[in-house]
């Protein structure tokens, strides 16, 4: 069997991306700035696919700008807050600590530039805690950025509430919704969103397409100097196979969303009481708080890269936050801002689920984990360590 | 950032050889740690004329740690204690047709298991061991340093 679980990463491509890409890929081909009939041919698509994403984020078409990926987003975003908030004379940022790098490396280079970052502890849910935002408000606070949904544990931060509290303060909120928009109910307007970064490739448009929403009232600068594209803030031709597409997929996600939220979340509940079967394992994140298709678990005893390849010579595709699939020495910061020690978090393991999955695929993905889990903990010095302190669960 | 294993790695990773432990052991070594993510142990049971008779392995790690902990124990298996001791990182690395560079300190991990259980069996005999005056207890090994 061959089960895709890593929808977290990326999406396949849904058929109305598909089908509305092809076709434009060979009609379309005008120049949305060329005044002929081709080039107004493509420039309609493009407001029509504008008017589509917006409508699905409760945006007016004038708020969203079209960008190369959800990175591009977070970084026009974030700098652009902080460079209004330096020509107040503020340059104070608010963030938290499982943020992704789109956002942290950002802030590191803002950092460098004189910028001074708060980043809010998550604790071992992985939540923000408003009080202590508020408490971390200063006179020169410029700019918070908080992500909707958190790419590894699935964590849904109380994102309606920050941008209350943004709001009440006169703070520009920006928040990273790369692993929301499509899975979960956005509304900018009732979340209280002044910023908002969006992927294509997260609910099944193609790479290399994503938007940044920002409300009308922010002065927002050009990010890519050129030509009038993006009403001059983004200058370059616009993709307009992919932005279509990213409009088609996500116009669908948006009208099935309930039905999708509710069969993904059936899936995952399985999986997670399943995978709670396995002895010393622990699920993470937020029990409640959760995106319907994120489950995260670490296995003591074991390492993440490991377990990820014997499951993917079992046929399952997943990911792991252990430093060998990081290429780095140090697991995933974001199960290191939980709490967990070094050598649990390098035993984690992420399934991310999409409506695309069955039922029959959660059950194939609980027959081989704990048995890849049981084997890998046999050869496992560490495990051999902790049986010295404990009854074997395998006896 | 996908890496890519040769043939021999998957091989050795998705069947190791050698994967246990030895109740009567002349000789254990443990190196590595859990918090940089891989630990290594290693059973050696040596005859009287310091033939490796038998060698078991247990690892905690990725892919690679757990391939070159197979194929280091088949390099020593059946050889002279001597000849063990001259095991190199990259005699581990060609062995297994090459590892990703982020990789290499998997293989010094191995050499560095085989000399940790070989200086535990000169201790228990009462022999220094000056052939192995860099094993022990090894805890620090290079990571992503090219052979």
């Amino acid at each position: 069997m061959f089960v895709y679980a890593d929808n977290a990463a990326t999406t396949a491509m849904s058929k109305a991306a598909a089908g509305t890409m092809l076709p434009a890929m060979q009609e379309l081909y005008g120049n949305p700035s060329s005044l002929h009939q081709k080039g107004r041919e493509a420039n309609m698509a493009l407001i029509g696919a504008r008017e589509t994403v917006a409508r699905c984020l409760n945006a007016s078409p004038k708020e969203i700008y079209f960008t190369g990926c959800g990175t591009e987003a977070d970084n026009w975003a974030i700098l652009e807050g902080a460079r209004m908030g330096a020509e107040a004379g503020k340059k104070h940022i608010i963030s938290d600590a499982i943020e992704h790098h789109a956002v942290l490396h950002t802030l590191a280079k803002l950092e460098k530039q004189g910028f001074d970052v708060t980043y809010l502890p998550v604790h071992e849910n992985g939540l923000v805690r408003l009080e202590e935002l508020a408490a971390a408000i200063r006179p020169d606070t410029c700019l918070v950025t908080v992500m909707f949904c958190n790419n590894e544990i699935g964590t849904l931060q109380p994102v309606r509430e920050i941008g209350a509290l943004c709001r009440e303060k006169g703070i520009l909120f920006h928040t990273d919704a790369v692993q929301a928009v499509g899975h979960v109910p956005v509304d900018v307007e009732a979340d209280n969103i002044d910023m908002l970064s969006l992927s294509g490739h997260k609910f099944h448009a193609p790479k290399g397409v994503g938007a940044l929403y920002c409300k009308k009232s922010i002065k927002l600068k050009n990010f890519i100097e050129g030509g009038a594209q993006e009403r001059g803030r983004r200058g370059g031709t616009e993709a307009i196979p992919s932005i279509l597409a990213m409009a088609a997929a996500l116009e669908e996600s948006c009208a099935h969303l309930q039905e999708n939220m509710e069969k993904v979340t059936a899936m995952r509940d399985r999986l997670i009481a399943g995978l709670s079967q396995i002895p010393y394992s622990r699920c993470n994140g937020d029990p409640d708080r959760k995106a319907p298709g994120i489950v995260s678990f670490c296995f003591e005893g074991i390492e993440g890269e490991s377990l990820l390849l014997r499951l993917d010579l079992a046929g399952i595709c997943a990911s792991s936050g252990s430093a060998c699939t990081s290429g780095s020495l140090d697991p995933s910061h974001v199960l290191l801002a939980l709490g967990m020690p070094h050598e649990v978090a390098h035993g984690s393991l992420r399934l991310s689920l999409c409506e695309y999955n069955t039922m029959e695929e959660v059950d194939y993905i609980l027959e081989q984990v704990p048995e890849v889990v049981r084997t890998l903990r046999q050869m496992s010095p560490v495990w051999m360590h902790m049986l010295e302190h404990m009854d074997d669960p395998y006896q | 950032m996908a890496m890519e294993y040769s043939e021999k790695v998957m091989e050795h990773f998705a069947h190791p050889h050698n994967v246990g432990t030895l109740e009567d052991a002349d000789g254990i070594g443990e190196v590595g740690n859990a918090k940089c993510g891989d630990i290594m142990r290693m059973y050696l049971k040596i005859s009287e004329d310091e033939i490796i008779e038998d060698v078991k392995f247990q690892t905690f790690g990725c892919a690679s740690a757990i391939a070159t902990s197979s194929i280091a124990t088949d390099m020593i298996k059946g050889k002279p204690v001597a000849e063990a001791l001259t095991l190199t990182n990259k005699a581990v690395v060609e062995a297994l047709d090459g590892l990703p560079a982020v990789k290499i300190h998997c293989s010094v991990l191995a050499e560095q298991a085989v000399k940790a259980a070989l200086a535990d069996y000169y201790k228990r005999k009462g022999v220094p061991c000056d052939q192995c005056e860099s094993c022990g207890c090894i805890h620090e090994h290079d990571h992503g340093e090219e052979e």
